[in-house]
């Protein structure tokens, strides 16, 4: 039986689906993490450091999300702050300043909702983020791993080349959030998750990603390794095709890609 | 507990025809005409209420200089979304009757003060001021408009976020949007962003807060994430002021809290001292 939308949702979620920190340990075969924003803090649930990936130098950013309830809390189960979006810019911008390319891993239930994250600016640091990357002229390729949740997710989900894991979902909104506003009733999830149109294929779809990365049988779970492995391998293509284009065209195809998503109007 | 809880009992009194007006702020109450006086501004703690998108164009705009583009622009329920009140296609077009607008921002070539400008204005009325497909389309044109004719871009925001009912290319236009304010940034054009009330979620993340000014009107909501969402995460109760105008400035996001009778003259003075 074809797997459902709340079926992805599930996988996308399972904790013992391959993190960053796996993803890292498998495709890098060396990773030097850089901390802090500059301003405040070092955000746990967005980290980033240099990284060599089959002999390709470049910045690797993702979010943190840790497997166990011990690393789940010190990454703030993947919710980012503001701090870790200005970090992850700030590291960006030295990858641009050495030539080199970034590659992000998306997989967070969405930016925190709390009180310091809105006095220092939620939403200044995403939408700051979403300008930035959208001009960075170095190439971005872009994973997401598990869950692409809304603005948090997005912010560091601007880039060349979009790649998305067979079971990851990517949402403006949860299933559980949409079906609490929409259905007035949060256990409606599942409707709304196939009515939200989530998955890596309807992604595909809608032009919102150009890649979907597949996962060994039964899903990411099952064999990290073999996750890793097709991740690596998408992932150096994609930035072998980028590291060919001028920046200039580069930064204006990106920009081109960007323009064309949900206009139904030319 | 419910045995010696009241009934509530219906107003007697139709909303429309009430003689009260109630500020959704301080919950004062005036009479409805002194509130119509006073231009949906409350007379007790000067909450700058919601304005139609039309009378704001009219307080912007000078007289008969607003010439409408991007009309062409409307929805996509490229989804065909469905929920459980109904269709998406049949909610919008009946959002479409009632205000005779086409999109939850209007956009706009005009004169403010004999400055010519780009000048977009959100509808709150419409969909929630929600950020679809079409929206942003409407802005990002206006951005590459700007560009092409060397106009400053003055937006007047209000909305609950992206709009969900067009799923994840909603939320793209977030991406499209604040690449389209890049480009005009960089061309050396200004952009104002006004955030009325209320700017919260994927518009405030996005082109919203993007400004090279941000400016707000008296008591303005202003925020990324709910209150209540919030107040469930952290397990707190927040401060009555949270997420207000007043409460960003202090925090250092907004550069200047605007009265609605100034609101033209600041916006001209700005564009004076830029040299446009």
């Amino acid at each position: 039986m074809a797997k459902s939308a709340m079926d992805c949702v599930k996988l996308a979620r399972d904790p013992k689906r391959p993190h960053l920190k796996d993803f890292i340990a498998r495709i890098c075969s060396d990773f030097t993490e850089l901390h802090g924003d500059r301003l405040v803090n070092d955000d746990r649930a967005l980290v980033g450091g240099f990284a060599t990936i089959g002999g390709v130098k470049c910045l690797v950013l993702g979010h943190n999300k840790g497997a166990t309830v011990e690393e789940n809390m010190e990454a703030n189960f993947g919710m980012a702050n503001p701090d870790g979006y200005r970090k992850a810019m700030r590291l960006a911008k030295l990858a641009e300043k050495f030539h080199l390319p970034v590659v992000t891993f998306v997989d967070t239930p969405g930016a925190y909702p709390g009180r310091e994250a809105e006095e220092r600016g939620q939403a200044e640091a995403i939408a700051k983020s979403l300008e930035f990357f959208a001009r960075l002229r170095t190439p971005v390729v872009v994973v997401v791993t598990g869950e692409g949740g809304s603005g948090g997710a997005l912010a560091i989900a601007v880039g060349d080349r979009v790649l998305m894991l067979e079971n990851a979902v990517y949402s403006v909104i949860s299933p559980e959030g949409c079906a609490g506003i929409l259905w007035r009733d949060g256990s409606k999830a599942p409707e709304a998750a196939k009515a939200l149109k989530i998955t890596a294929r309807d992604l595909k779809r809608l032009k919102a990603i150009d890649e979907i990365v597949p996962e060994p049988a039964g899903g990411a779970q099952t064999n990290h390794a073999a996750a890793a492995a097709n991740v690596k391998k998408a992932v150096l293509k994609a930035l072998k095709e980028l590291a060919k284009v001028p920046v200039d065209q580069l930064v204006e195809e990106r920009y081109s890609k960007l323009r064309a998503l949900g206009n139904f109007y030319a | 507990m419910s045995w010696f809880v009241p009934k509530t009992e219906k107003p007697a009194i139709p909303p429309e025809k009430a003689v009260w007006a109630v500020c959704p702020k301080c919950k004062s109450h005036f009479g409805k005409a002194a509130w119509k006086k006073a231009g949906g501004i409350c007379p007790k703690c000067n909450y700058h209420g919601r304005l139609p998108v039309r009378a704001r164009i009219a307080l912007v705009a000078d007289e008969g200089s607003f010439s409408e583009v991007f009309r062409e622009v409307s929805y996509s329920d490229h989804l065909e979304f469905r929920d459980a009140s109904g269709s998406y296609r049949d909610k919008v077009e009946a959002a479409i009757a009632k205000s005779g607008e086409k999109e939850s921002v209007v956009m706009g070539i005009c004169r403010i003060d004999g400055h010519p400008a780009m000048l977009g204005v959100m509808d709150f009325a419409f969909m929630g001021g929600s950020l679809g497909t079409g929206t942003g389309e409407r802005i990002a044109r206006a951005c590459e408009r700007a560009v092409a004719e060397r106009l400053p871009l003055v937006l007047f925001c209000a909305s609950g976020g992206a709009r969900m009912q067009e799923g994840i290319l909603s939320l793209m236009q977030m991406a499209k949007t604040s690449a389209a304010i890049a480009k005009l940034k960089e061309a050396g054009l200004p952009y104002i962003s006004v955030l009325t009330d209320p700017t919260t979620g994927g518009v405030s993340a996005s082109f919203a807060m993007l400004g090279d000014i941000n400016i707000t009107e008296p008591r303005a909501l202003i925020g990324f994430a709910g209150r209540r969402v919030i107040e469930n995460t952290i397990h707190q109760k927040l401060p009555d002021d949270f997420q207000s105008a007043e409460y960003l400035e202090k925090h250092g996001f907004i550069d200047k809290i605007v009265e609605r009778k100034e609101m033209k003259g600041f916006i001209a003075k700005m564009l004076g001292y830029w040299g446009f």
